[in-house]
């Protein structure tokens, strides 16, 4: 998954270049190339706390939330075969 | 009796998350430690794999504990889950992708030939080989910085740090051998089943505690892990099986079929 090879650009200065290889661990952990992944899951945790202010909903969330996130990952990799970006 | 069935099914899929994952990582470290070795020698691609595990340990050791000692159990549930729905959805598309042929398998042989070309590029120097030890060590240690995520998560929201460590260090310890017995075969190693285990599991882990961190009442407690990995995994299985005929049948123009407006679905 990871590149070893030395990076081309290496910074000048090394806590930069530290905080740099820092942010672009986690960028490329949570986003990389499936923004919509990221999107998607804040979202779907977003409306699944929504629904649980309701104390009545919070047993049926238990099912919401395994379909949106299956209907999220479906999504997605429709996408990827749609645009050929797999 | 209830209880200790829960904690146990709980523990057993935690143990078996961190295990894969770390195989996983493991492997793909290894093309690149056994790269190093047999293109530069074993010392220094050893001693940088070695360095990069002792980091990697200390990394858990410093971070884990502080992580259950100031954040607040329900924040951390949220967050982690969240992280692991994120990162279980990234590794579950892409073995869903590679089991339906949309997209290449991870090729241990062409990593291998491109970091032995690239060191043979590198002018080897008398005594420790500085070039190999820092190729070996940014290997293992970037591989091993997404288990270490994993561990830490896994590990702290289930309150067993202990088990997801010792879980990826047996990976370590079983990967790292059978590894180095046979050295260059790593291709060999079915990947993407093992990298879709781990993304149904990383999943079902973050959709469960994401839900408990917001409030969700999971039906059985615990027990809905091993049941969210099961439906995770249906419907993985679900849309492989609907991805995979049309790639093979029509493999040349999969892109110019569904532009025709035949997508399926």
């Amino acid at each position: 998954m990871a590149d070893p090879t030395p990076s081309a650009a290496a910074p000048a200065n090394p806590v930069s270049g530290m905080v740099a290889a820092f942010g672009r661990f986690w960028w490329e952990f949570l986003i990389g190339d499936t923004p919509e992944l990221f999107v998607g899951a804040v979202l779907v945790v977003g409306l699944i706390a929504l629904v649980c202010v309701d104390h009545a909903a919070r047993t049926w969330a238990a099912y919401l939330l395994p379909a949106l996130v299956a209907g999220l990952l479906a999504t997605s990799v429709w996408r990827a075969k749609r645009s050929g970006r797999a | 009796m209830i209880a200790t069935t829960t904690v146990h099914s709980g523990s057993v899929v935690l143990a078996v998350a961190v295990f894969l994952a770390c195989a996983v990582e493991m492997v793909e470290a290894l093309t690149i430690v056994v790269a190093v070795g047999t293109t530069r020698g074993w010392r220094s691609a050893l001693e940088g794999t070695l360095v990069a595990l002792v980091v990697l340990g200390a990394l858990v050791v410093a971070l884990g504990p502080a992580i259950v000692h100031y954040v607040p159990l329900s924040t951390l549930r949220l967050v982690v889950g969240g992280l692991l729905l994120v990162f279980g959805l990234q590794w579950l598309r892409k073995a869903v992708l590679r089991a339906a042929g949309l997209k290449a398998k991870h090729d241990e042989d062409a990593i291998f030939a491109r970091n032995v070309e690239e060191l043979s590029e590198t002018p080897a120097t008398s005594g420790r080989d500085a070039a190999a030890f820092v190729v070996a060590f940014k290997g293992v240690f970037l591989e091993g910085l997404e288990v270490v995520v994993v561990v830490i998560t896994l590990g702290t929201t289930s309150h067993n740090l202990g088990l997801a460590a010792t879980a990826a260090a047996a990976a370590i310890v079983v990967v790292g051998g059978i590894g180095l017995a046979v050295a260059r075969q790593l291709s060999a190693v079915p990947e993407n089943a093992m990298k879709m285990g781990v993304g149904l599991m990383l999943v079902s882990f973050g959709t469960f505690w994401s839900g408990e961190g917001v409030g969700v009442h999971w039906p059985g407690s615990d027990l809905a892990i091993p049941v969210l990995v099961a439906v995770y995994g249906l419907g993985a299985w679900a849309l492989v099986i609907a991805l995979r005929p049309r790639t093979r049948v029509e493999t040349p123009s999969v892109l110019s079929v569904t532009e025709r407006g035949g997508a399926h679905g």
